[in-house]
């Protein structure tokens, strides 16, 4: 890493600073790192500080914020990010119910990949996942990368309707639907652990950073752990 | 226990607060009020603080009965109001008998007003916030928009009497028909082509049948791309202006999702954000680049007009 990096306005109330332009789990481990650093600084006017794949973007009031105070802050944390900070991540182990109504997509991935469903559940699940981002919805972890062979574009049309749980691959990233919603991902299984649940203490179970891996339950044991009112939701055509 | 009871509930109607902050990297957008100001100072016209939660309505009004007697504001969008059958204005206190219906009838100016409630509207906080953010069903009133036999409770406490001030005066000028948005270019700007900038500068677009709170889709001629690599996905800001593939202009609003990877051209000024939240579909929109000194100063004036 070079001593520079260039802190660019996104309007008149955040700034943007760009660690790299890669998908890199180094590269987003430290820009997790700055971000959670420039966050520990508590500085005045700051509302919300954001890590993406390889950027970090801060949102502030201009009328309480010191500008060149918090540009100094981001540039020097941005500079200094270290790896180390994270380096212990915290691990998520998803359970998760591949192929037959759960996951609709999962032989078409297996066409794709030209080898057999059982193949495909075994390349998603046989790797842990960095969870670079949330977006999309509330919850919504972005996760990689997955093994090329299986990496299958979005579809083109999206589905109008995929249960809470759903878990899908869209090109090199994989992801849990948080809550019901239209979605793009090709399904390939479900998970029964609820990844985001607004009315728990800890909405939230993925943050930036974490580590995700996918393991493999049948059908009797997805069944038996959803939610009676989950049961019937599988994702529509 | 005082409050409104929903009889019809209008176009689209939501509680709003100043937005729910500090959570974007978990994927959660901030939503709050489409036009900040008129929240705000339908929230000083009864001496609340301006992070109480408050009704958006949009472009069609409810109609309310109130549940004891209710103080009440109105700002914003301009429409005919009445108590019962009375005509009241908008930009004052209001005081409604227990019993009595407030109406919002023909709307004349704007797109989205403001009902405040002395006190703000009593709904749970979800992660420090009261707003609605409608695509994910969170927050508000069970994240949803108001369905008739709805009851706002109000967080007031007892009756007592409304403070007099009169606020008829505008504090933006609310857009009739269209409206020329100051932005920031940037962050992305590199990624569109020179040409492609101009046009977005000198370009009459039209907010298009495909917009809501989540953002506006522009329409009119494209803006070309530097180059048809998209950046990697990162934050999205409100006011965010993303220029996908089609050369469309999106216009990110109050419930747009926290992350895109479509190139930012450019940022509204948050000045302009209110004025950009009080169009609808079929209006006009255009766009001049300012500066942050510019965009700094508008704030500041816009800021002591609302105080003033």
């Amino acid at each position: 890493m070079t001593g520079s990096v260039e802190v660019r306005a996104a309007g008149d109330s955040a700034l943007v600073v760009e660690l790299g332009t890669e998908l890199d789990p180094a590269l987003n481990a430290r820009v997790i790192a700055c971000a959670a650093a420039l966050r520990g600084e508590r500085i005045r006017g700051v509302r919300d500080v954001i890590s993406s794949y390889a950027a970090v973007t801060v949102c502030y009031d201009p009328l309480r914020t010191d500008l060149g105070a918090l540009t100094g802050a981001l540039t020097r944390h941005a500079v200094a990010a270290d790896v180390g900070v994270n380096a212990a991540p915290r691990v998520h182990e998803v359970p998760v119910c591949y192929g037959g109504v759960h996951g609709p997509d999962l032989e078409l991935v297996a066409d794709f990949a030209g080898c057999s469903a059982d193949e495909v559940a075994r390349r998603h699940s046989e790797t842990p996942y960095r969870v670079y981002l949330l977006g999309f919805v509330p919850g919504f972890a972005y996760l990689g990368r997955v093994d090329e062979r299986i990496a299958m574009p979005r579809r083109k049309t999206p589905r109008t309707t995929v249960p809470a749980g759903a878990v899908g691959i869209a090109g090199g990233q994989t992801g849990v639907y948080p809550c019901p919603t239209p979605g793009g991902w090709q399904l390939i299984g479900r998970t029964p652990m609820r990844v985001f649940d607004a009315a728990r203490d800890e909405p939230f179970l993925f943050a930036p950073g974490d580590e995700v891996c996918f393991v493999p339950i049948d059908e009797v044991t997805l069944l038996a752990s959803l939610d009676e009112d989950e049961v019937g939701t599988a994702p529509g055509a | 226990m005082m409050g409104l009871r929903v009889d019809k509930p209008g176009m689209l109607s939501t509680v709003q607060d100043l937005g729910r902050w500090g959570y974007q990297n978990l994927g959660v957008p901030v939503a709050g009020p489409m036009d900040r100001c008129a929240h705000r100072l339908a929230n000083l016209l009864l001496g609340n603080p301006s992070e109480a939660a408050t009704l958006e309505v949009t472009l069609i009004g409810p109609t309310l009965t109130a549940e004891g007697r209710m103080h009440v504001a109105v700002a914003g969008a301009e429409f005919d109001l009445f108590v019962d059958d009375a005509a009241v204005p908008m930009g004052v206190p209001l005081s409604i008998a227990a019993g009595s219906g407030f109406r919002f009838g023909r709307r004349r100016r704007g797109a989205r007003a403001y009902l405040a409630v002395r006190g703000g509207f009593d709904v749970p906080e979800w992660l420090g916030s009261r707003s609605t953010h409608l695509p994910s069903r969170l927050g508000g009133l069970a994240g949803r928009a108001l369905v008739a036999g709805d009851v706002l409770r109000s967080r007031e406490t007892a009756a007592g009497t409304v403070p007099s001030v009169d606020r008829r005066g505008p504090v933006l000028d609310l857009p009739d028909g269209g409206a020329r948005i100051r932005v920031m270019l940037g962050p992305q700007e590199a990624l569109c082509a020179p040409e492609g900038i101009e046009t977005f500068r000198t370009t009459r677009y039209v907010v298009s049948d495909h917009s809501d709170r989540m953002g506006y889709r522009l329409s009119g001629p494209a803006v070309a791309l530097a180059s048809s690599a998209e950046p990697l996905s990162d934050a999205t800001p409100t006011g965010t202006v993303q220029i996908p593939g089609s050369g469309q202009p999106i216009v990110l609003m109050a419930d747009g999702q926290t992350t895109g990877g479509y190139p930012k051209l450019a940022t509204v000024i948050t000045a302009d954000l209110p004025v950009a939240g009080q169009l609808s579909p079929g209006d006009w929109m255009e766009f001049e680049v300012c500066d942050r000194a510019a965009a700094l100063r508008a704030l500041i004036a816009q800021e002591q007009a609302l105080l003033a």
